[in-house]
């Protein structure tokens, strides 16, 4: 069962977690052609290895985490704040 | 037969233990397993195999067994294909092999041996074809299958229990206890799991001394948890093992642990494997290991005259064990050219020793070995000896179960003959006999070396080589040599496959079903393996194992559940902070995430009369409806509106203080998922209601928006259990809310539609909406959760005048279908834009992004053809049409629609529906036909809302 | 040397040993160049490759393969046939492959054991049972037997469902498919493989493809890299299931896929005691027994993207959990394997059929928990799509570019869960 380091309540069981899949590269402008939106809509990298995915801490500190983990080894390469990863936060 | 107790050993000096087996009354002591018992009792035949229901005679100890199987217990507790040899005796035990007729000693079924050459390796796939399956399926199931499963429910309790620790060990024999001893010497805390009841594991009469004080030391150590009687089955991700505990109190039967360790230590140890001969599977040969195990744990002897053939140095000790204990071993065969290191041990004893010597064959008399065939290579002669008991090894297969499924890569090791672990993938390591290591001192210093690795995470010098037992592999001359005893495949089925160009080894598996019995290969997986090297020119290592999966032992599903029961304890019944009111008020409920009246009978009304009169009390006086179940969140922020503009369809932001409007929400694809009020109480402040089951739901999208997208400044806070609400609803709403008292003026034009005022009743704070879901006026009152039995009852005493009511879910789904107003997720579906429910011009006025609203802008949102909501009115007035009826086109004949909401209307005399229905706008005053499961109305389409349409009744 | 196989043949190998018995396929070398090169030799891939030469007379056709065949997700499902979908497109297509498994057995002269048990859905809820008569009147339209049965039909046709004394979600009724069931997954791959061998089709084990050459100017696939060797090829056809991305990215563009790791069980061996597949959305379980007496149980993947085949405990334990809450009498039945596929998901949990923007590579993925009983349809129409470079009118609403056009076919909701 993975175990997630999060960053504001330490390691928990993925049982704490929700999974958000992969983390979007960012929402394109609202004039964004059809093409690029709907690649946002539903485009997926889906790699066999390292996978930068969006995980919530649903049952804990109710914080989105920026995760980097392997979906062979399924592997945790790195846990973040979701918002601090992006500049949200100061 | 010929198994019985040695007189010397102390197991004769305890309680005696009576039990049945197979109808049979028999005596055991009390510490021997069910097949230890067996033994004793001289029991010969204890199972029948799989396919062609040989008789099957217990073979080993522990986890390597494969035939004796049985059913234990009958009616609710009866559990199916328990090993006998695991089973501790109790008394009063009630066991019956899991296969064969009347029992297995005298099986009816038994004669299917005899159609063996028809019922080849995969047989079944190449017949049964014409006319079809089903005509033979209903007889191969019944020969199929072992025990019978209970068809009561059960009535034992499983439990799930989770646990941390630095250093998990596996296994309790010599290497574990060294291990686990090290490591907390070097101060980690340590699990130790055996899945015996006994320390020790295989360790021989040579090592009692050394075991004894290991034992001592690891059962007083404070730093070591020990658990007996529990088997790690399961080795997951970031060092999560699974174990299984046996409990067996009153109740409680079995515990499922779930072990997350800093580090691991594999000491699982290693299994015995079966030689490959004639009749290698009849009642009496045994493993020798097996035979050395029940003389020395459990004062059995399985044959008096027992003949030890061997491919390995280890069956040398069993041998000397056997004449130590005074059985008369008939004689010491080694396969290879060359004997072990014990040969001049052995011959002291007086134990005749042929060594370059093949097994043949095994000789029978009713039913049980009598002898063995041997062959002599060096001159090529052959020999028949005598005996009741055939004692083999094939040499030792490490347990690499766990290490496998935890994604470890093995590698075949020549001089033992089998798998070894290789690469790590997790933070653990193997030691001792699971990973090849069999001598006993050199057990006791890897188990020390990976005890210390374990604790300090620091690698010590290299202690031990892998050394090998020099175990040979010899492919049998006879064909009919069993592989796998459960599945009865044999040597033959193996150069069947080969022929056939079957060449993977786990097509191999899956085509002549070797390795797929209860064992899941463990007294059989090597074997093949070699074989099929053998016949396929390569070497083991190249043909490579079969995936090892979990659970390495069987464990019962109610175990696995006992982590997440699905019942009531799990996904409790969440119930109205009114809930006992509601009771008193002879409330019927019904569950929609939250536990709901339904309707209010009075006498003997039936839910549809009930659901009538309520929606009629709406329409002409005064409801009270309980409306706790909607979610609330609270927005605050000087962002709290900028952040609602972008995450609804509604524009929250440019709504006064004191109003409140309807909102919808959308996802990124344009599609709605929730609906319900914004309400505005400050310039920072405003409260959003969401459908009853989606509060969470919603909240999580929320935050996912904040803090993903958009950094505003704003929390979001869900209060939903906080506050409780009821609506008073109808004409004479007013005059029952003026008459509670409360500051607030309720008068039309103080108190609008579609407005919020926090107020004072009572001394209660209270905040009031003016929202309706029926059509008529309405007063959404919330309190405190605690105060909502008291505010209840305040509003009926206040509503007595009147003549107010409660009303549930029936009524309230009539009043709202009076009206057209849609439920989000029944009358809408995952295809459901704005513009499909009438909100499309709300797209189009709303300057600025907001979620969903460049899907809105996409083609696909104004195609043709996009089912719409629209409302039904059945041609015959008396007929509710069923939910989920199709509105069905003529030409061709074909669905343009589904009905998503049907009642009768006592307000208007009528039955109403509503329907998406493909262009369904432009359809509104034809007719069509509706149909459901053969019966068909016809119906017009409408406007949604048959009643009241321009909400008059709301402004009066 | 006995071909055919019969209870004939049977007879007369069992009196010589048994080694008469003809290879089940050749075990060839790799061509330098064939017309057709499938990816995946699964089930997909293998109907793909018979029908190419059946119906459309392809002569050189390639199953690449980089493991054993049917190593991937057909030997890894828990062999449930059924076409109980909802929409008009969904159910065209499963509908044709349940009535293709019907002959199957036939055709390839194999027996697949299709055992038409039935299978039975069970309701937990008043919504739940107009969902389920949305469902069923939309199959009866299309002309598919399905039925909604009450909770006392239910109970009769499994006699060992939970009696909802005390259950937090009582049985209230249920959907039925009669002509639903289970097939051993095993014989489909290899009755599709020895029934294309027998036609000429290479069938190339332990091939890994790494690369995927593609034309200069018109962007064309022409060539594919191996683990033994460059292959040329006039066409490819990509059949790879929870590998699609994967494959796509050697070629040089995305899959809107998502893979899963999709658990199945089986239990030990157990007299009869379930004679038809059942299945419950809210309890997240399904279940059947095979012929040899194991109770075959699955549910929902878990919840994050894996590559691993394999999965971990609160995925099992929900759905063994959803098992005994359905049928308590198994709580004391014990599971003997647990093990995992690769499942890959679209949006709208509809396969993706047809052309890739890749000129002459073809697509059959997206299948997430339901490629298994597509099998024999999947093969036909991804046979007839690749011989004529047109998709079959049965899998036109599934092409790759639904997604840009955002013409969904959502049978997420439709399904619950997946199987």
């Amino acid at each position: 069962m993975l175990s997630i380091d999060c960053p504001h309540c330490g390691q928990r069981d993925e049982t704490e977690f929700v999974c958000g899949g992969e983390a979007p590269t960012g929402r394109p402008p609202p004039d964004a052609s059809d093409d690029i939106w709907t690649d946002y809509l539903f485009g997926n990298a889906n790699p066999r290895g390292p996978v930068h995915e969006r995980w919530l801490h649903a049952f804990g500190c109710r914080r989105w985490l920026a995760v980097e983990r392997d979906t062979v080894t399924h592997r945790i390469l790195s846990v973040r704040d979701f918002a601090d990863a992006i500049g949200h936060r100061p | 037969m010929s198994g019985f107790r040695l007189p010397s050993h102390p197991r004769n000096q305890a309680r005696a233990l009576p039990f049945r087996f197979d109808g049979r009354a028999l005596e055991g002591r009390d510490g021997d397993t069910l097949a230890a018992a067996l033994l004793a009792n001289g029991a010969g035949i204890v199972g029948r195999s799989f396919k062609y229901r040989r008789p099957r005679g217990i073979v080993g100890h522990g986890f390597a067994e494969t035939n004796a199987l049985v059913q234990l217990g009958t009616g609710a507790g009866s559990t199916p294909n328990l090993l006998a040899t695991r089973i501790p005796l109790t008394s009063g035990l009630e066991a019956r092999s899991v296969r064969g007729w009347p029992s297995a000693a005298f099986d009816v079924g038994g004669i299917v041996d005899r159609l063996s050459p028809l019922l080849s390796a995969g047989f079944y796939y190449k017949t049964f074809i014409w006319p079809h399956w089903g005509l033979f399926e209903p007889a191969i199931r019944r020969a199929a299958g072992l025990g019978h499963a209970p068809v009561q429910p059960d009535g034992d309790r499983y439990e799930a229990r989770e646990r941390t620790c630095d250093v998990l060990v596996i296994g309790g024999g010599v290497a574990g206890m060294a291990a686990a001893l090290a490591a907390a010497e070097a101060g980690a805390k340590v699990v130790l799991v055996e899945a015996d009841p006994w320390l020790g594991g295989a360790t021989g009469a040579e090592g009692a001394s050394r075991l004894a004080a290991m034992e001592r030391a690891v059962v007083d150590s404070p730093d070591i948890a020990l658990m007996r009687r529990t088997t790690a089955v399961g080795y997951y991700d970031h060092n999560l093992v699974a174990a299984c505990e046996e409990v067996d109190s009153p109740g409680l039967r079995q515990r499922v642990w779930k072990i997350r360790a800093g580090r691991c230590v594999l000491a699982c140890g290693a299994l015995e494997r079966p030689l490959l001969f004639g009749g290698n599977d009849r009642p009496g040969v045994m493993l020798a290991e097996s035979v050395r195990h029940y003389l020395a744990r459990h004062g059995v002897a399985a044959g008096r005259r027992p003949l030890f053939v061997t491919a390995s140095d280890s069956a040398y000790r069993a041998a000397i064990e056997a004449k130590q204990a005074g059985l008369d071993v008939v004689g010491l065969v080694d396969l290879r050219d060359a004997p072990g290191p014990l040969a001049e041990a052995v011959r002291t004893l007086g134990i005749e020793l042929l060594v370059g010597h093949d097994a043949v064959r095994t000789r029978t008399r009713r039913g049980r070995v009598s002898g063995l065939d041997l062959l002599d290579r060096s001159r090529g002669r052959s020999i028949e000896v005598e005996c009741d008991l055939v004692a083999m090894s094939g040499g030792w297969t490490p347990a690499v179960q766990l290490f496998s499924q935890s994604g470890g890569r093995l590698r075949y090791e020549e001089g033992i003959g089998a798998f070894v672990p290789e690469q790590s993938v997790q933070a653990e390591r193997s030691c001792g006999a699971a990973r090849g290591v069999l001598d006993l001192d050199a057990c006791i210093a890897d188990g020390r070396s990976a005890g210390l690795w374990a604790a300090t995470g620091k690698e010590p010098p290299p202690v031990v080589r892998v050394e090998g037992e020099r175990a040979a592999f010899r492919l049998p001359g006879a064909a009919k040599a069993f592989v796998d005893f459960q599945t009865d495949v044999t040597v033959a089925d193996m150069q069947q496959a080969t022929c056939e160009n079957y060449r993977s080894v786990e097509h191999v598996k899956r085509y002549t079903v070797w390795g797929m019995g209860t064992d899941q290969g463990r007294l059989s997986a090597v074997n093949g393996i070699a074989v099929l090297a053998h016949l396929q020119g390569r070497d083991p290592g190249a043909v490579g194992t079969t995936r090892f999966r979990p659970p390495f032992a069987p464990v019962a599903f109610g175990a696995i559940a006992a982590g997440r029961p699905a019942g009531a304890l799990f996904t409790p019944w969440k119930r109205l902070p009114a809930h006992d009111w509601h009771e008193a008020q002879g409330a019927c409920f019904e569950d929609h995430g939250w536990l709901r009246p339904s309707h209010y009978p009075r006498g003997a009304e039936t839910m549809a009369e009930a659901a009538a009169r309520e929606t009629l009390v709406v329409r002409h006086g005064v409801g009270l409806v309980d409306s706790s179940s909607l979610g609330k969140l609270e927005l605050k922020g000087p962002d709290a509106g900028r952040f609602l503009d972008l995450v609804s369809l509604g524009s929250a932001s440019r709504t006064a203080i004191g109003g409140a409007r309807y909102n919808l929400l959308l996802d990124e694809l344009g599609i709605l998922f929730d609906d319900g009020m914004v309400a505005r109480l400050g310039a920072d402040h405003f409260l959003l209601t969401t459908g009853s089951a989606h509060a969470e739901r919603t909240r999580r999208w929320l935050e996912q928006c904040l803090q993903c997208l958009w950094p505003l400044d704003l929390v979001v806070q869900d209060v939903t259990g906080l506050w409780a609400t009821f609506t008073v609803a109808g004409p004479r709403a007013r005059s029952v809310m003026e008459r509670t008292g409360c500051d607030v003026d309720f008068s039309r034009d103080a108190f609008p539609h579609h407005r919020i005022r926090l107020g004072e009743v009572a001394g209660a704070e209270i905040r009031i909406v003016r929202a309706s879901f029926t059509g008529e006026i309405s007063f959404e009152i919330s309190v405190r959760a605690d105060q909502a039995t008291s505010l209840a009852e305040y509003l009926m005493l206040c509503g007595e005048a009147d003549e107010i009511a409660p009303v549930g879910l029936e009524g309230l789904d009539v009043l709202r279908l009076e009206k057209g107003y849609f439920h989000i997720g029944s009358d809408t579906d995952s295809r459901t834009m704005p513009g499909d429910v009438g909100f499309g011009s709300a797209v189009t006025r709303k300057p600025g992004d907001f979620i969903g609203r460049r899907s809105l802008l996409h083609p696909a949102a104004s195609a043709s053809r996009r089912p719409q909501l629209v409302g039904l009115q059945p041609v015959d007035p008396e007929a509710v049409v069923p939910i989920g009826a199709h509105v069905v086109g003529s030409a061709p004949r074909r669905s343009r629609g589904v009905v998503t909401s049907s009642a009768f209307s006592p307000t208007l005399g009528r039955s109403l529906g509503l329907a998406l229905v493909e262009d369904g706008r432009a359809a509104i005053g034809s007719e069509v036909e509706l149909w459901s499961e053969g019966r068909s109305w016809r119906a017009r389409i409408a406007e949604r809302t048959a009643y009241d349409p321009t909400g008059a009744r709301l402004d009066a | 040397m006995s071909r055919r196989y019969s209870a004939l043949a049977l007879f007369r190998n069992s009196l010589t040993g048994n080694r008469d018995w003809d290879p089940v396929w050749r075990s060839p070398e790799p061509k330098p160049r064939y017309d057709v090169v499938i990816i995946g030799g699964g089930g997909h891939g293998l109907a793909t490759a018979y029908h190419l030469a059946r119906d459309f007379g392809v002569p050189r056709v390639a199953v690449l393969e980089k493991g054993w065949i049917g190593g991937g997700n057909t030997g890894r499902n828990t062999t449930i046939v059924r076409s109980d979908y909802y929409y008009p497109a969904s159910t065209a297509f499963f509908d044709r492959s349940v009535t293709l498994y019907e002959r199957l057995s036939r055709e390839l002269n194999f027996n697949i054991m299709f055992s038409q048990r039935g299978m039975l859905t069970v309701a937990h809820s008043r919504a739940e049972l107009d969902w389920q008569r949305r469902l069923v009147n939309a199959a009866q339209l299309a002309g598919v037997d399905l039925e909604t049965v009450t909770a006392a039909e239910a109970r009769r046709l499994c006699p060992i469902l939970n009696d909802s004394s005390g259950m937090r979600h009582p049985i209230v009724g249920g959907m039925l498919q009669r002509r639903a069931g289970t097939v051993r997954h095993d014989a489909v791959v290899w009755g599709y493989a020895r029934a294309a061998d027998r036609l000429g089709v290479d069938i190339v084990q332990n091939c890994e493809v790494t690369g995927i050459d593609r034309d200069a100017v018109s962007g064309a696939v022409t060539s594919v890299r191996t683990s033994r060797g460059v292959i040329g090829c006039g066409k490819v056809g990509v059949a790879v299931a929870g590998h699609s991305s994967v494959l796509a990215d050697m070629a040089g563009f995305r899959l809107p896929l998502r893979s899963f790791s999709l658990q199945a069980f089986v239990s030990e061996p157990l007299k009869p005691v379930l004679d038809i597949v059942v299945s419950s959305a809210v309890l997240g379980v399904y279940a059947s027994q095979s012929d040899k007496g194991g109770l075959v149980v699955g549910g929902n993947a878990d919840p994050y993207a894996s590559y691993a085949q394999r999965g971990n405990m609160p995925a099992a334990e929900a759905v063994a959990a959803g098992l005994v809450e359905l049928i308590p009498a198994f709580s004391r039945v014990r599971l003997l394997r647990q093990w995992a596929g690769i499942v890959d998901y679209a949006h709208d949990s509809s396969p993706i059929l047809g052309l890739s923007p890749v000129p002459n590579l073809y697509l059959n993925c997206g299948w997430g928990g339901g490629g298994f009983k597509a099998i024999p349809a999947g093969g036909e129409t991804f046979a007839h799509t690749i011989a004529t470079g047109e998709p079959h009118p049965l899998i036109r609403a599934f092409s790759l570019d639904r997604f840009r056009s955002l013409a969904l076919v959502d049978e997420a909701a439709a399904a619950g869960i997946e199987h």
